[in-house]
């Protein structure tokens, strides 16, 4: 009678409701499209394909970037390094963000007061300049790019995670357990973060579009992969002048990331529903919801 | 209970039982209901089944009705149905609820709003989280004289009518500085704010403490008096509807099967579950041994045929299996029940209580020896100087009411408190305060459970993995043998060993309960420290509780150390007595002493307080 994981049940209810069904096509599309675009781009994403800011052609079905590239090729290229950075920023932050949140929520006293003042003063900063402090000091590597932006998501998890951990710490399970003498490490491992799952579901999500933004943000801003390789973000800035030309160049880029962040979000949004039944069980069961009555 | 016993039958059930009795000088009721069924609503994966059916009562003004039955019976779902309210996912598939001759199901969503309050009035189940936290009581009040007319000059009355004599301080509090009592004063204030015709009392003094319940009580029936207000009372507990109640009505698998005058009810039940309820109600008359009753209410859309008590009935006949029984009057006030051998039930002495007394065992040389301990939280003092000992194999109870420190007491002896001074001395050794200082050898040996079941199990593990946890710790076991003794820890509580893959959600309240007694008993304790542990748990699963652990204590040698704010049960499961009054150790001493004896004036007001079916008739 084993049972699934409660991760797994949460996403199988939301991909069954239309929303969660809805955010996981339109997400999917994107990276189906940044996944196997390189293989089936039909140029080099370097190769000078037509005349700069040229119009939609036969030859370049999107038309040529500002320095004639092949708009088509760049915008399938330019996609995979984008979403693997926002991925790995993504688990890093909630990874690192979540382990102090409830660190400060298990322990109190001491560690509470060091790591919420911590996260407070790293909050004080927006995220995007943030990363843009730390890019422009050690200048633009794709390590550091995600390092900085798992390090602007970790103190906004880091309060989500604290806030839900405390009212789990407080649960006579886990008192049944310190009792026992069992180490801290243990109990929060074994009885508190299982029952975070669905809260770091839902930040999962969150935190991937913010992600998505402030990568591709920085790439914009010329911080992220250099010329001449394909991304997203450069390519928008790159063709911004030659919008009137040929707007796909900024178009297509745009249209893509904004298709991803609505999708993850509204998918998101499917999860936080889909585990409020789930992480009911946590409480005390059968609450008394009144409604309307029925007349049969 | 001062109900005069030659009363008139206000209480007989409508339509089906005939009224032996003409109800001489008494108009139409203020409540009744008839044949209420309400149903889960049908949808393509489950088909209609019934939660309630055949529930018909009524209700004379200025009586009570107390509504009894285990959690899962249906009260609940019927007294929701007195207001026009359904839980989520059922409806309601037939039946009237005539208020003062006027049904009230088929009206709709706005007239019903009208008449919530005005006519029907509710008292919740946990005031606390009834009251508007961020508003101060005095507006909330205000607000119902707002939408429902009446002058706010009468605040005032209302108040001191709900027994809170000076409302000022009150009125200008905010919910969470008032104390439960208060709290559920206020509520009770609003409920009669408008002279409402019909109140419904959904287990108002549960979470009460005795004294704070009696006074709760004897302010609604006094109220229902003057006014002449029609009440029902739900509550699971036998003593408490037999303090307040003028007619009693017991549900059972959403069946109505005993109804009748509460003294008649309860001196000669006539439905066995009745008498099975009875006997598992711990008294404080004799420390009779509690009799829990084996099995558990089915599941609507899950019964059996026939009588839907039959399989946990000692009294079961081959017809029972035929038909559901219809009620039999067995008195010529209108006492009924839906058994088929009702007279021959009625018929037995009293309730047959087998009144065995305990065995006291010998105290030995204590395990557990607290002397001069003293707890302050910042500056205030919670526990002063307290002294207690606890025999091997003895059984030590504390009581007290809420705020008396008993619970802090608990949880400095297991560690999990450790700013207390004076001494703990555990097995002859002094114990270090928290659990960061105690041997592995004194950890193991000292175990707790706690009060709540619901949230004393991790609900993301395994019932194997909640049970396995402390072993894991303690003894580095072969996966082979570690199952062998969850096994055994299980057996032990009287669950199956086919509950080790289970989850607790999947468990009822009293399965978990033992699940966390196995939990503490899989490390083969010395003492045991139980906080309350049959205080969220139905009367006749606290009975099988309490039967399960004096079994084990006596199996098993264990000393226990059993806090509660039941008196009754006291008698029933406990040696020494130690009452503890604002953090003071106020007596202790023998049970049978201290609680027919007792010394001191809050003691003697503490049993004074206790509901029982001693005061009846």
């Amino acid at each position: 009678m084993a049972r699934r994981p409660e991760a797994v049940v949460i996403l199988g209810r939301a991909v069954r409701t239309p929303r969660g069904a809805t955010g996981l096509v339109i997400a999917g599309c994107v990276i189906l499209v940044a996944a196997i675009g390189p293989a089936v781009a039909p140029y080099s994403s370097t190769e000078f394909v037509t005349s700069p800011f040229a119009r939609a052609s036969r030859v370049a079905w999107l038309g040529g970037d500002v320095l004639g590239r092949d708009v088509l090729t760049r915008t399938l290229d330019g996609g995979w390094e984008l979403l693997v950075m926002a991925a790995v920023a993504t688990a890093l932050g909630v990874f690192v963000g979540a382990v102090l949140g409830v660190m400060a929520a298990y322990y109190g006293g001491w560690w509470d007061s060091v790591i919420m003042r911590a996260v407070d003063v790293i909050l004080a900063f927006p995220q995007l300049v943030f990363a843009l402090l730390l890019v422009s000091i050690l200048g633009p590597k794709i390590w550091l790019i995600v390092l900085a932006v798992a390090i602007s998501h970790a103190p906004q998890v880091a309060r989500v995670a604290r806030a839900a951990a405390l009212d789990i710490s407080e649960r006579d399970f886990v008192k049944a357990m310190q009792i026992l003498g069992i180490p801290g490490r243990r109990i929060i491992r074994k009885d508190v973060l299982p029952n975070l799952t669905s809260v770091l579901m839902v930040e999962i999500g969150l935190r991937l579009t913010y992600s998505m933004l402030v990568i591709a943000g920085l790439s914009f801003l010329g911080f992220g992969l250099q010329p001449p390789a394909a991304s997203w973000g450069l390519m928008i800035n790159e063709n911004r002048v030659g919008l009137i030309a040929n707007p796909w160049g900024v178009l297509m880029p745009a249209i893509l990331i904004a298709l991803f962040t609505i999708g993850v979000n509204t998918f998101t949004d499917a999860v936080a529903r889909a585990s409020l039944g789930v992480g009911g069980r946590v409480t005390e069961p059968e609450p008394v919801a009144l409604v309307a009555r029925e007349v049969t | 209970m001062t109900a005069p016993s030659e009363d008139i039958p206000v209480a007989a059930p409508a339509e089906e039982i005939p009224a032996t009795k003409a109800p001489a000088g008494v108009g139409t009721p203020r409540l009744a209901v008839e044949n209420l069924r309400i149903v889960m609503t049908p949808s393509r994966r489950r088909p209609e089944a019934d939660v309630v059916d055949q529930v018909s009562f009524t209700v004379q003004p200025g009586h009570v009705l107390g509504l009894v039955g285990e959690s899962g019976s249906g009260k609940t779902t019927v007294a929701l149905a007195l207001l026009g309210l359904v839980k989520r996912g059922l409806s309601i598939g037939g039946g009237k609820v005539l208020i003062d001759g006027r049904d009230i199901l088929p009206l709709s969503e706005h007239e019903l709003q009208k008449i919530r309050g005005r006519t029907v009035a509710y008292v919740p189940q946990d005031p606390g989280s009834a009251l508007n936290p961020v508003l101060k009581v005095g507006t909330q009040l205000h607000e119902v004289f707002a939408i429902h007319g009446g002058g706010a000059d009468r605040l005032s009355q209302v108040m001191a009518e709900a027994g809170l004599e000076d409302p000022k301080p009150i009125l200008a509090s905010y919910p969470h500085q008032l104390s439960g009592g208060q709290q559920q004063r206020v509520a009770l204030a609003m409920a009669f704010a408008c002279r409402p015709q019909l109140i419904v009392l959904d287990e108002p003094t549960t979470g009460l403490d005795v004294t704070t319940q009696r006074r709760v009580l004897d302010t609604v029936r006094g109220l229902c008096r003057t006014y002449q207000v029609a009440a029902v009372y739900i509550s699971h507990d036998l003593a408490v509807v037999a303090e307040i109640a003028d007619h009693v009505a017991v549900m059972y698998s959403g069946r109505l099967i005993e109804i009748g005058a509460a003294s008649e009810l309860f001196s000669r039940p006539a439905h066995p579950y009745t008498r099975g309820l009875m006997r598992a109600v711990p008294s404080m008359e004799s420390s009779h041994e509690l009799l829990g009753m084996a099995g558990s209410p089915p599941r609507p859309g899950n019964r059996p045929a026939g009588c839907a008590f039959r399989p946990r009935c000692e009294f079961a006949v081959a017809e029972c299996e035929l038909r559901e029984p219809q009620p039999v009057v067995v008195s010529d006030t209108g006492h009924a029940a839906r058994c088929v051998r009702a007279v021959e039930v009625t018929s037995l002495s009293g309730t047959a209580l087998t009144a065995r007394e305990r065995a006291v065992p010998p105290a030995g040389e204590p395990v557990l020896t607290i002397s001069d301990m003293s707890v302050s939280y910042t500056d205030k003092p919670v526990l002063r100087d307290v002294n207690l000992a606890v025999g091997a194999k003895q059984s030590v109870a504390i009581v007290g009411t809420s705020g008396s420190g008993k619970t802090t007491l608990a949880r400095c002896v297991v560690g999990l408190h450790k700013d207390w001074s004076g001494t703990i001395t555990f097995d002859g050794k002094q114990l270090p305060p928290g659990v960061r200082g105690r041997t592995q050898d004194q950890l193991r040996k000292i175990q707790f459970v706690a009060q709540n079941p619901y949230s004393s199990l991790n609900p993301r593990q395994t019932i194997g993995q909640i049970i396995g946890e402390p072993l894991a710790h303690f003894t580095k076991l072969p996966g082979r043998q570690q199952d062998q003794r969850i096994g055994d820890a299980l057996t032990a509580v009287a669950l199956r060993e086919s509950f080790a893959p289970r989850y607790p959600d999947e468990l009822s309240g009293g399965e978990r309960q033992r699940v966390a007694l196995a939990r503490a008993l899989v490390l083969d304790p010395e003492l045991l420290v139980c906080d309350e542990i049959t205080s969220a748990l139905d009367v006749s699963v606290q009975a099988a509780i309490v039967e399960l652990l004096l079994r084990l204590q006596d199996e098993r040698g264990l000393s226990l150390l059993f806090i509660t704010h039941n008196l009754p049960l006291v008698r029933s499961i406990a040696d020494d007595v130690t009452v503890i009054s604002a953090g003071q150790v106020c007596e202790s001493g023998p049970v049978t002493q201290v609680l027919t004896a007792p010394k001191t004036a809050y003691t003697q007001q503490l049993i004074a307080d206790v509901p029982g079916f001693e005061q009846t008739g």
